[in-house]
């Protein structure tokens, strides 16, 4: 039998890759976003600085929001071609 | 029997099966959003339905084989096809009726390989193909994509420990429904073009067209057409099992695991190896599940899940079989087939309005209790 092993574990690798890169970037995303939130008093994280500045979270977010919008487009060419 | 009518026949079964294909994936992009409450059960159908009717207009290059050599297409005839379809129809019905995500295209094989074996001999069967596109990939492919899910979910959930739980779920929640939507596109873009090529390989069997065109424009039309409102009607007994029963699905997870199925699927699909969107999507889910910090995950869903797919392929070629060898009998026994097809699956319709599933009651059922929880519950049992 001939399984194309070579195939198989470049699919694997670009999965993970792929899958772990949007995935952080989204999650990126959502850190700088936070940034500029409001913490109310009382709430979970009550006293804790926010992790980034706004203005460097807005950044951070713009950029990462980017490179989904580019992968995802990257993605969607994979399916139409 | 008359070609004409055995042609109609056949294009009406594979229309049926698109159709069961449809409402029985559903649940591959759909079920994660339903669960977290990312999309209204009926607007989630919606956006599947037409993307799947979307996908099957992109790519007509999987409709061009239907068997991917598994079965020797040129020993196929209209009535071994036909056969195949009821085979395959009826398995998707009974999982549905069980509410567990079978492949629809192992189904579809399995079909296909049983009336073959019955009308052609079994040299008209590549065992090889069988293992390699098949029941590796079987193995291979939820694992791989269970794996992933793990290591993503894991790693959202450190990087956002910080961040607004608000943010977070909205921003989660925007991409699970970009990743179900992907997953949906490329579902249409697959498993469409079955039906597809399915139909085009009936219709070159009978002269109707020359050997190796492609599928005409209704063909295309209906096949996307019928897996679209299949999709749409939403198999909500298996949305329910994917979305509910396997663990208690967060927004965070059911983009962690919308993503994986997405380039999972994408970049096997690109690299030309052969999965079942069904089986990575159940992996991604389990991963996404196990992935979480004092998640509880159901291992024993994922055992009956696993036993409904080992038997697939099997129950499928047995039906297809018995259905081969009465059809082969002539235009009574093609009759017979289709009649007692139509009696089954009027019986697992009818069983299922006991307990009927449906947009309301999709997501009704008892809290799966967390780990600690859990823990203690076992401790005080004991």
């Amino acid at each position: 039998m001939t399984i194309d092993w070579g195939s198989l574990i470049l699919a694997a690798v670009i999965s993970a890759a792929v899958t772990v890169g949007v995935v952080s970037l989204v999650a990126f995303t959502v850190v700088g976003l936070s940034a500029s939130v409001h913490r109310p008093v009382g709430g979970r994280n009550d006293g804790a600085p926010p992790p980034v500045r706004p203005a460097v979270g807005a950044a951070v977010a713009a950029v990462c929001t980017l490179a989904v919008v580019l992968i995802v487009g990257y993605g969607l060419f994979l399916v139409v071609t | 029997m008359d070609v004409f009518i055995i042609v109609v026949v056949v294009v009406v079964t594979a229309l049926v099966f698109d159709f069961t294909n449809g409402f029985h994936d559903t649940a591959n992009a759909m079920a994660t959003s339903i669960a977290t409450g990312a999309l209204r059960p009926k607007a989630a159908v919606a956006i599947a339905g037409v993307l799947n009717l979307a996908g099957a207009f992109l790519s007509v290059e999987v409709a061009k084989t239907i068997s991917g050599g598994i079965v020797a297409e040129a020993l196929i005839t209209p009535v071994v096809i036909f056969a195949g379809l009821v085979g395959a129809i009826l398995w998707n019905l009974l999982t549905w009726l069980l509410g567990l995500p079978s492949s629809s295209s192992h189904a579809l094989f399995g079909g296909l390989i049983g009336a073959t074996l019955v009308a052609a001999g079994p040299n008209a069967v590549n065992g090889t193909a069988v293992l390699g596109k098949v029941v590796l990939p079987a193995v291979i492919s939820p694992l791989l994509a269970g794996l992933v899910a793990v290591a993503a979910t894991f790693l959202a959930y450190r990087i956002t420990t910080r961040a607004d739980a608000g943010t977070a779920h909205r921003g989660f929640r925007i991409g699970q429904v970009v990743s179900a939507s992907t997953v949906a596109l490329a579902h249409g873009t697959n498993d469409a073009q079955k039906t597809m090529g399915v139909i085009t390989l009936t219709l070159i069997t009978a002269g109707a067209l020359a050997p190796g065109s492609a599928p005409p424009f209704w063909v295309v039309g209906a096949a996307g057409l019928a897996i679209a409102l299949g999709t749409y009607v939403g198999g909500w007994r298996i949305i329910r099992t994917l979305g509910k029963r396997i663990s208690d699905i967060q927004t965070t997870q059911g983009f962690t695991a919308e993503t994986t199925s997405a380039t999972v699927i994408l970049a096997s699909s690109h690299l030309g190896l052969p999965i079942s969107t069904t089986q990575v999507c159940t992996g991604a889910i389990f991963g996404a599940g196990a992935g979480r910090r004092l998640a509880t995950v159901q291992w024993g869903v994922a055992g009956r899940m696993a036993l409904a797919w080992a038997v697939t392929l099997p129950a499928a070629a047995v039906v297809g079989a018995a259905a081969s060898w009465t059809a082969a009998s002539g235009p009574f026994g093609v009759v017979v087939v289709a009649v007692s097809g139509f009696a089954l699956a009027a019986g697992m319709y009818a069983a299922s309005r006991r307990n009927p599933v449906n947009a309301l009651n999709v997501n009704d059922v008892p809290t799966l209790p967390t780990a600690p929880a859990a823990a203690r519950s076992g401790q005080e049992a004991a």
